[in-house]
């Protein structure tokens, strides 16, 4: 249980793998004119700010930015209780005809994901809907997949993944946490 | 484990930190209300109650636009139209409609303590809408909500409340409120309308309104009663405007500009000019925003706290 943490991506590496994304975020769209990257709250909205730093660097123009906080649509109020966290969410226009890509750090059981897809769904009816997360660990409890995948990992039993990034954590890699390795 | 615990009776006893947590979720909240469609499935199957003993119209509404906000299936009950008229008790109102499997009540009563009362011997979740005269305690936090926004923070602040503040549950869920989260506080009416105790509950008092306009940075002016004017308390509402009404003129004479608040439903001319209460640093329109994100909050931040883990968290809070 209490093996060394493993760090699976440094600076550089994080940086590398969010190239990469932003480069297959845009094969497949034929480009940025219909993307909207909305990034889960906290830490799928530093990665989606990345991920356009790269869109602009290619493609010369922003894309369209949004946060969604998934707090009020979780599963698990009557078992785990409120949180006393809710964060802010914006998005930053219509959805109608848009292709919006769920931006999140770490993509695990899909619960996350579910309530992020019910809370777009309150906002409008985009064109499609696409996921790219940093790290993939599995565990999936839900019928959920992500289009695009920064760096898939196996995470032993009670093991944990942890993204960090310069602008919360003054740091900028992601580790794996306990667990035998 | 939870913030709260199962009930909100007053901000008297509650710490910073707690009012701080329930003005944070708050914040984002505001932002549902923007939405095409206004609504956030948390409290989905969830039954709660407006128990209103009192005429109210702006509490009621906010709550029951909170509560649909969050998708709660909400029941309203005024004491005029049920079985309270026929001489039903409040526990038994109570039970009854428990018996019927709720999850929360918002309670309004005329006698101060009823909220507590009640919440000692029900299941449910108990908001308190105001009690008597003893506090509101979501009118407080939607204050201190509104101060905020405008303040940043709330340390080394100075409000006045002004007015009729003996009968006034808004005042002491702000005097309450303010303190925990750091202002000075001062409260300003004629002496008929203060409580004898004023001074152990560590505010100021002003005497003229002048000297208050003077000293603060932001009134919460308090509606008078007109009721009070018959039991003596006042000479007449003219005199009450001459001497203690919030008007522009006094309010040019302040050294600085004073953020006005007043919790509704106003009397213009009375308490209030009109001028001042539509003028550009009144901020009451944004209190009624602001209501329903507290509300919303409030039930938020209470679901799922039941009896038996409540007193537990009671326990491991003190």
């Amino acid at each position: 249980m209490s093996a060394a943490p493993v760090v699976l991506l440094n600076a550089r590496a994080v940086a590398r793998t969010i190239s990469r994304m932003a480069d297959e975020i845009l094969e497949r769209n034929d480009g940025h004119e219909r993307l909207m990257l909305v990034g889960i709250q906290r830490r799928g909205v530093q990665i989606a700010e990345r991920l356009a730093d790269v869109i602009k660097e290619r493609e010369g123009a922003d894309v369209p930015r949004g946060a969604l906080d998934i707090t009020l649509y979780r599963d698990d109020l009557q078992t785990v209780g409120p949180r006393p966290v809710v964060g802010q969410t914006h998005l930053p226009g219509a959805l109608e005809g848009k292709v919006v890509v769920i931006v999140d750090d770490v993509l695990f059981t899909g619960r996350t994901i579910r309530a992020a897809l019910d809370e777009l769904a309150d906002f409008g009816r985009p064109a499609r809907i696409m996921l790219a997360v940093l790290i993939d660990r599995g565990g999936r409890e839900l019928p959920i997949h992500a289009d695009v995948i920064g760096q898939k990992v196996t995470v032993p039993p009670g093991g944990r993944v942890d993204v960090f990034v310069p602008s919360l954590d003054h740091r900028d890699e992601v580790v794996m946490v306990g667990g035998a390795t | 484990m939870s913030l709260l615990g199962k009930d909100l009776i007053g901000l008297a006893g509650l710490s910073r930190e707690q009012i701080t947590t329930i003005l944070d979720v708050a914040e984002p909240l505001r932002e549902i209300s923007e939405r095409t469609i206004k609504k956030v499935p948390t409290l989905r199957g969830m039954t709660v109650v407006n128990l209103f003993f009192e005429p109210s119209t702006r509490t009621r509404i906010s709550f029951e636009f909170a509560e649909k906000r969050m998708s709660a299936d909400t029941v309203n009950v005024a004491a005029s139209a049920s079985s309270i008229s026929k001489g039903e008790t409040l526990v038994d109102t109570a039970r009854n409609l428990e018996a019927m499997r709720i999850d929360m009540v918002v309670v309004r009563h005329g006698s101060s303590g009823a909220a507590r009362f009640l919440a000692e011997r029900i299941k449910s979740n108990v908001i308190n809408a105001g009690d008597g005269t003893h506090e509101h305690p979501t009118q407080g936090l939607l204050d201190l909500l509104t101060l905020r926004q405008r303040f940043g923070s709330l340390e080394g602040r100075r409000v006045c409340i002004v007015g009729d503040v003996l009968h006034s549950r808004v005042a002491r869920s702000n005097i309450w409120g303010l303190k925990a989260l750091g202002a000075d506080v001062a409260v300003c009416g004629p002496r008929s309308l203060l409580p004898n105790a004023i001074d152990e509950m560590g505010v100021t008092v002003f005497n003229r309104v002048e000297a208050a306009i003077e000293w603060a940075e932001a009134l919460n002016v308090l509606r008078l009663q007109l009721e009070r004017m018959q039991a003596g308390y006042i000479p007449s509402l003219r005199e009450y405007n001459r001497v203690f009404g919030v008007t522009s003129a006094r309010l040019k004479a302040a050294p600085r500009e004073l953020l006005i608040l007043h919790p509704g439903p106003m009397n213009r001319g009375v308490e209030i000019d009109s001028d001042v209460a539509d003028g550009p640093h009144s901020v009451i329109l944004d209190q009624v925003t602001n209501g329903v994100a507290i509300r919303m909050a409030v039930l938020y931040l209470l679901a799922g706290n039941k009896a038996a883990l409540a007193d537990v968290a009671k326990g491991g809070a003190a």
